[in-house]
């Protein structure tokens, strides 16, 4: 056990801290679930990859400067202790970018990543249908071979962003009369092909955060699937648990929101101490932090080892997702008759801001596979108990 | 940045585990809650001969000279296995105080060797506890007087008994006179080693409430994976699976936070005691779900004397105020974290 960081972790830090302080917009960004929030975001991704500091973690060739995890959780605590804007490219940077690292050919990568670090192309997720959620083998859209394209027929669901979104990836049935996990292949489809239609849903913040997406007679090259036909949902699967975890949401952006949640109730005390409750939910919400923060650096120790991380990912998963949850209801609860408030509403003071995370922090617990099938998971996978 | 153990500690732990898991078992623990003196003389020796006793006493005085991050494995397994015996009190608290005395210092020098061979039983007396654990059993007592740590021999105490729920506990309320025969330490330097060995004892709580939790899930876990229902083992519904499910989360999520706590106190941060308090609310929340989860998912069984899950229930609930209750440790989290000194924000996980 060695809690400091070396030389050139610290030279690290610095950098990026300087870096930010240099660059970071001055006024924030639009939501980047609106057109012009999202090109925001884009110029923002831009910017990051102008410097290698998109994507820290992968290799110098594809666009990044070959980070190992330590300095990736370094990255992470800058980036989001300066408040810098959310990734708005994390589903093809932080999911679809390590299935690509993994499984993807050499031609893949080289053609795939680069733009992927930019923001050039920004990615949505294809995995749920209307039928297919939690249980997401029962795919029915299909990708037919003819000759060197698949042809794909059928609907995605919950597509995050991908009105505005350039490319989606994700599992279709490409064998015919196959079932469950058998006979999915993984595949990236651009979203300007002739026979995409994508339709916004409105989210609970009124805004186009997601989309249905329906293909007919989408003709897809064969060269845009990732790993062997038929073999789409072990590529989906098999991408570390790790990854899909922890680099997604990484302990520090929890943090952050753990300090202002402290000021927050610093700055209200009198009115909030009125409620005995509250003073105990801040100090847990920042414990929990704290306590996400530190199993981040142990996994990492852990897994620099040469250990494998499985089930425990579900544990993350759970664990920011509710302790996100937890730190926003808390933050309404301070803010009491202001809670309620838009940004723009006159009266909304230092309120602004903690309704649209309160908002989003409600699909924490749903989306990336529900926390009732992560504690499935942790049950049957961790603890062995039968199905 | 590295933060995981040695091979050589996890070895260890995995030694101990091993001797512990035929040496301790719950038949042997109950054989000994019936006792009158509730420890087995036995038992302690085999401890010693494993090496546990002299885990963190100086090398020079026959120790092993290992430290607070080592314990934090051994307390686990302490836990995990239940030992109906303080040894974590002499060995690791007590000794920790001892070896901070100053190199010669005749009580260090008369104590510690002894404390490594095994034959030494300490008890330990702080304020914030309200009894003295094993106070009866101990040859010789450190006791707290204002600024001022004394060492005395049990013949010159007075012990009333006050029996735990856990049969296994030992407590003791006692009464004696400080003289400066048996003061060790006194003004800046006891204060100190006062605030140090409630750190110890709290982070030595805490490793065994997590082990404890464990211990507790394990149980659970082979219960419902055997016992059926409705034509199937009653670990395959989902609503037990839940409840398992959350205890595991809390107890991993408890582990990283005692093993900073316990880095903490072996290099004297000046943050440790705020990160021990933080690791004893994390094991306690821990080790309090996996009684409760546990006990819900034997259903009547596990509220029967015969099954083994209330030898470990009821020694989480015992400990659970032990070198300071829930309120001690919030309250000190509470002070650094509404003060002005608060490191909030990303970065600081590891900064003094």
């Amino acid at each position: 056990m060695e809690l400091t960081y070396t030389a050139k972790q610290q030279a690290f830090r610095a950098e990026v801290r300087a870096w930010l302080a240099e660059h970071l917009p001055r006024e924030p960004l639009a939501s980047y679930d609106t057109r012009e929030g999202f090109e925001q975001h884009r110029a923002w991704e831009a910017k990051l990859f102008d410097s290698r500091l998109s994507m820290v973690m992968w290799p110098a060739d594809l666009g990044g400067r070959g980070c190992d995890l330590i300095e990736w959780l370094i990255f992470e605590e800058e980036y989001y202790g300066a408040g810098a804007p959310m990734r708005v490219n994390q589903n093809g940077q932080l999911l679809l970018g390590s299935t690509l690292m993994e499984f993807g050919t050499q031609a893949q990568k080289q053609r795939f990543l680069p733009p992927m670090a930019a923001s050039a192309e920004m990615w949505a997720q294809g995995w749920s249908e209307p039928n297919a959620g939690s249980d997401m083998a029962a795919i029915t859209s299909k990708a037919l071979l003819d000759g060197d394209h698949y042809v794909l027929n059928g609907q995605k669901t919950w597509s995050t962003r991908a009105i505005f979104a350039d490319w989606l990836f994700g599992l279709f049935r490409s064998e015919p009369g196959s079932s469950r996990h058998h006979g999915l292949s993984f595949l990236m489809v651009p979203l300007d092909a002739p026979g995409v239609s994508i339709r916004p849903i409105k989210a609970l913040n009124g805004k186009d955060a997601f989309a249905e997406v329906f293909f007919d007679d989408v003709r897809v090259p064969v060269a845009n699937r990732i790993g062997a036909q038929g073999e789409g949902w072990h590529v989906a699967m098999a991408t570390a648990g790790f990854e899909r975890g922890l680099l997604l949401r990484s302990p520090a952006r929890f943090q952050h929101t753990a300090r202002k949640l402290v000021e927050l109730y610093k700055a209200h005390r009198d009115s909030a101490d009125r409620d005995p409750g509250l003073r105990e939910a801040v100090m847990e919400a920042w414990m929990g932090a704290e306590a996400y923060a530190l199993s981040a650096y142990h996994t990492v120790g852990r897994l620099s080892r040469g250990e494998a991380i499985g089930a425990e990912s579900s544990i993350n998963k759970i664990v920011w997702s509710e302790l996100d949850l937890k730190m926003h209801e808390t933050a309404m609860r301070i803010l009491g008759a202001r809670g309620e408030l838009l940004a723009k509403a006159p009266a909304a003071g230092d309120a602004a801001g903690w309704l649209e995370g309160f908002l989003f922090a409600q699909s924490g617990p749903i989306y990336a596979g529900t926390n009732e099938i992560q504690r499935n998971i942790i049950a049957e996978r961790m603890l062995g108990l039968p199905k | 940045m590295d933060f995981t153990f040695t091979d050589d500690q996890l070895a260890f732990r995995e030694a101990i585990s091993r001797f512990l898991m035929t040496e301790a078992a719950p038949e042997m623990l109950r054989e000994i809650w019936e006792t009158d003196v509730g420890r087995s003389p036995d038992l302690r020796n085999k401890i010693a001969a494993q090496g546990l006793t002299a885990l963190s006493v100086p090398e020079a005085l026959g120790g092993l000279g290992m430290d607070d991050v080592a314990w934090a494995l051994m307390t686990q397994e302490l836990g995990y296995y239940a030992i109906p015996d303080s040894l974590a009190d002499t060995a690791y608290v007590a000794a920790g105080l001892l070896s901070a005395l100053g190199d010669g210092h005749p009580a260090r020098e008369r104590l510690l060797p002894r404390i490594a061979d095994g034959s030494l039983r300490l008890a330990i007396g702080h304020p914030v506890n309200l009894l003295v654990s094993d106070a009866q059993l101990a040859e010789v007592l450190i006791l707290l007087d204002g600024d001022q740590v004394h060492a005395v021999s049990r013949a010159e105490v007075d012990v009333e008994a006050n029996p735990s729920i856990d049969a296994s506990r030992r407590l003791g309320r006692v009464s004696w006179t400080p003289s400066a025969a048996t003061c060790l330490a006194s003004g800046e330097e006891g204060r100190a080693l006062g605030a140090q060995l409630l750190d110890r004892g709290a982070l030595s709580v805490a490793g065994q409430l997590l082990g404890l939790a464990q211990r507790m899930l394990d149980l659970s876990v082979d219960y419902v994976a055997q016992r059926k229902q409705f034509g199937k083992p009653i670990g395959s519904f989902q609503a037990v699976k839940h409840h398992l499910a959350d205890v595991a989360r809390q107890i991993e999520m408890a582990k990283p936070v005692l093993y900073r706590a316990a880095h903490g106190l072996a290099h004297g941060e000046a943050a440790a005691s705020l990160w021990v308090s933080q690791a004893r609310l994390a094991c306690c929340e821990a080790s309090w779900l996996a009684a409760r989860k546990g006990i819900q998912v034997h259903g009547a069984m596990g509220y029967t004397w015969e099954v083994d899950l209330q030898m470990f229930m009821k020694r989480a609930w015992s400990l659970d105020a032990s070198w300071g209750d829930r309120g001690f440790h919030k309250s000190r989290v509470a002070e650094y974290l509404f003060g002005d000194q608060a490191r909030l924000g990303p970065g600081h996980t590891f900064e003094e």
